[in-house]
């Protein structure tokens, strides 16, 4: 054991030495690795920031309401046993709510309706095309999380009347009045004026994908008004307790049969979805980007490792008469075998280390440039990537270190 | 301890005592280096004994044969083998860290072992440092610092010129003069001379086994006139 411990200590300094007079080879060496752990940390980082920014997108949706709609949020294979369900009509949302105050210990606090259609935003001669303009009533503050930039929501006078003001999205608002206050404003949607009286503050992406900061939002009687009633139309409920999701969901599948008159042998003819649901379809598919650049990332490391395990072949092969030497003076298998992996693993260390420097130093660059990038430079990620070097080391340096702990001493001694 | 009893190489039957110094002569393809590898435990006979210490090193797996190395013999080598990045010092030590020695009782052995050999003003120098007969005296040092049974050397002349293959000699007869075991093998006569009993081999066999060489005064002297 004691003698273990020596024989660790003497390799670690020969190690040491061999890179000190080797510097140009083991500085070039160790590139290959400083590159590999330098792809992986930041592939690591990326993905940290890319499921962050995942979780956060889906907040959006809030984890306290279900969605009444035509389709699930999932795959289906048989779509058409979809396609011809009935449309789902905001007049639900009436006879739901009285039926939910009806109802004592409901899980459900209101149904909201609302309905959507991209047309494009005019102010001046400022335009926005692609806007989603929604439909809906006041209560839709309930059940979103956003806040207002400035101004306000509208109130149920207005959503009840149907009067023509209207919410913008900060992208919207930024579009149309690059420096001028847009409340009390009149902007043109499909040619008819409606006044601004709140903006909504920056809500980001979803995904990445698409901007959830275009959109204008409006009474529901003036969308239907002005807009064609075949848009596609949604109820929102907001559930009371999110801890018991399952009754609620349970709950509005009976209201919403009895809404749609359904006979006990018929079968549900629209869906609730939740933020779990869309979280369940999409997590698989976050998971195989982070597992496919993990294996890309990897390849690059794997490419070091070789180099590492290269250079670790001819130092084997330049020193066959020291490990000759080594074993005439008493050396053991497993005494060459240590000092070859702990040279290879010096290496992959230090490559590691370095590698990590230059990553942290690149996060923290992102992270000043672009602040809106969620990245995560976490002192598990600093464990997990000292692992690596640490495995990468022993990968490369086994194949070397084993062949010369094989080697017979009279042939190494007598090598030249 | 017991005698070392040797019996290898095609019929070839040698037995060795403590305290001898024997020159193992040949010419190249005699067999020599085989039996040099045998009596050093690199190499293990495919038939036959080889008792070493009472024990029978033909039965032995590669680690045993390591710890027998290590403890029992001390090299000396023709191109002295040194590792050229330690210092006379770090050299000496390696044996013991093999045998392992903890650090202070290394470093107080292998000084010590480097003073025997006329060296404790060069513990720090590196090989590219030292002449070739220092870095053969570090060498020397290196194989006794484990008080090994045999000392083993190969052609420890050969890469020294006339001069300082001499010195190196009075130093293996002052260790000899003190208790220890020495096989030299040489295919230098003026070298051979030196040992007290002479083996010729030739092609694997034993030509002459010659005993009874009445040491050069002066050498003896030396020895005397140092204990």
């Amino acid at each position: 054991m004691k003698r273990l411990l020596y024989e660790v200590g003497e390799s670690w300094k020969i190690a040491a030495a061999q890179m000190h007079s080797n510097m140009t080879r083991s500085a070039l060496t160790a590139l290959g690795v400083i590159i590999g752990i330098v792809a992986v940390t930041l592939m690591g980082t990326a993905i940290g920031g890319i499921s962050t920014g995942f979780d956060k997108s889906m907040s959006i949706f809030g984890d306290d309401v279900l969605y009444v709609g035509q389709w699930p949020w999932k795959n289906v294979d048989d779509w058409w046993n979809y396609r011809d369900r009935k449309k789902i009509k905001t007049e639900y949302a009436e006879p739901l709510n009285r039926m939910i105050a009806a109802t004592p210990d409901s899980n459900l606090v209101v149904a909201v309706p609302t309905s959507g259609l991209y047309r494009s935003v005019k102010y001046a001669d400022n335009e926005v095309s692609n806007v989603l303009v929604r439909g809906t009533v006041s209560d839709y503050i309930i059940t979103s999380t956003f806040d207002f930039m400035e101004g306000r929501f509208f109130n149920e006078v207005e959503s009840r009347g149907g009067a023509n003001v209207c919410v913008l999205g900060y992208d919207v608002a930024d579009a149309l009045f690059p420096s001028a206050n847009p409340i009390d404003k009149s902007v043109l949607i499909n040619g008819q004026p409606f006044n601004v009286i709140g903006v909504i503050s920056r809500q980001g992406s979803f995904l990445g994908l698409f901007s959830l900061d275009s959109i204008v939002v409006m009474p529901l009687p003036a969308f239907q008004k002005y807009f064609s009633a075949k848009s596609d139309s949604d109820i929102l409920v907001k559930v009371k307790d999110k801890t018991k999701l399952t009754e609620a969901k349970d709950e509005l599948t009976g209201l919403m049969r009895r809404v749609r008159g359904l006979s006990p042998e018929q079968k549900d003819d629209f869906s609730i979805n939740e933020q779990q649901a869309l979280k369940s379809t999409l997590d698989p598919i976050k998971n195989s980007i982070a597992i496919a650049g993990l294996f890309i990332t990897g390849l690059s490391l794997f490419v070091g490792a070789i180099g590492i395990m290269n250079i670790t072949f001819v130092s084997v092969k330049e020193r066959t008469k020291e490990i000759g030497t080594r074993k005439a003076l008493g050396a053991r298998r497993a005494t060459i075998l240590l000092q070859f992996l702990i040279e290879s693993t010096a290496l992959c260390l230090l490559g590691g280390f370095i590698g990590l420097s230059v990553a942290y130093l690149m996060c923290f660059g992102i992270g000043k440039a672009f602040p809106s990038f969620p990245i995560h430079f976490s002192f598990g990620l600093v464990l997990a990537s000292m692992t690596v070097s640490v495995l990468t080391g022993l990968f490369s340096g086994f194949a070397p270190a084993w062949s010369a702990s094989r080697l017979d001493p009279v042939t190494a001694l007598r090598y030249e | 301890m017991g005698e070392e009893i040797v019996r290898a190489l095609r019929g070839v039957s040698l037995q060795i005592q403590r305290n001898e110094y024997i020159a193992v002569m040949g010419p190249s393809g005699s067999g020599k280096s085989t039996l040099m590898n045998m009596l050093g435990c690199l190499d293990t006979p495919t038939s036959g004994r080889y008792q070493f210490n009472g024990r029978n090193v033909a039965e032995m797996n590669d680690d045993e044969l390591a710890a027998i190395r290590n403890r029992e013999i001390g090299f000396v080598f023709q191109t002295f083998n040194l590792l050229p990045r330690s210092n006379s010092l770090r050299n000496v030590e390696l044996p013991l860290i093999y045998a392992g020695i903890d650090p202070e009782t290394r470093e107080e052995r292998a000084t010590q072992a480097l003073v025997d050999v006329g060296l404790g003003d060069r513990l720090h120098h590196k090989p590219n440092e030292l002449s070739g007969g220092q870095r053969q005296r570090v060498a020397v040092a290196r194989a006794l610092v484990t008080r090994p049974s045999i000392i083993l050397a190969d052609e420890p002349t050969g890469n020294l010129d006339s001069k300082t293959g001499e010195e190196i000699m009075a130093l293996f007869e002052d260790l000899y003069y003190r208790g220890n075991t020495i096989i030299l093998v040489t295919h230098e006569r003026d070298i051979a001379a030196h040992a007290r009993r002479t083996v010729h081999l030739r092609d694997g066999v034993i030509e002459s086994d010659e005993r009874g060489f009445v040491p050069r005064l002066e050498s003896v002297a030396a020895s005397y006139g140092r204990q």
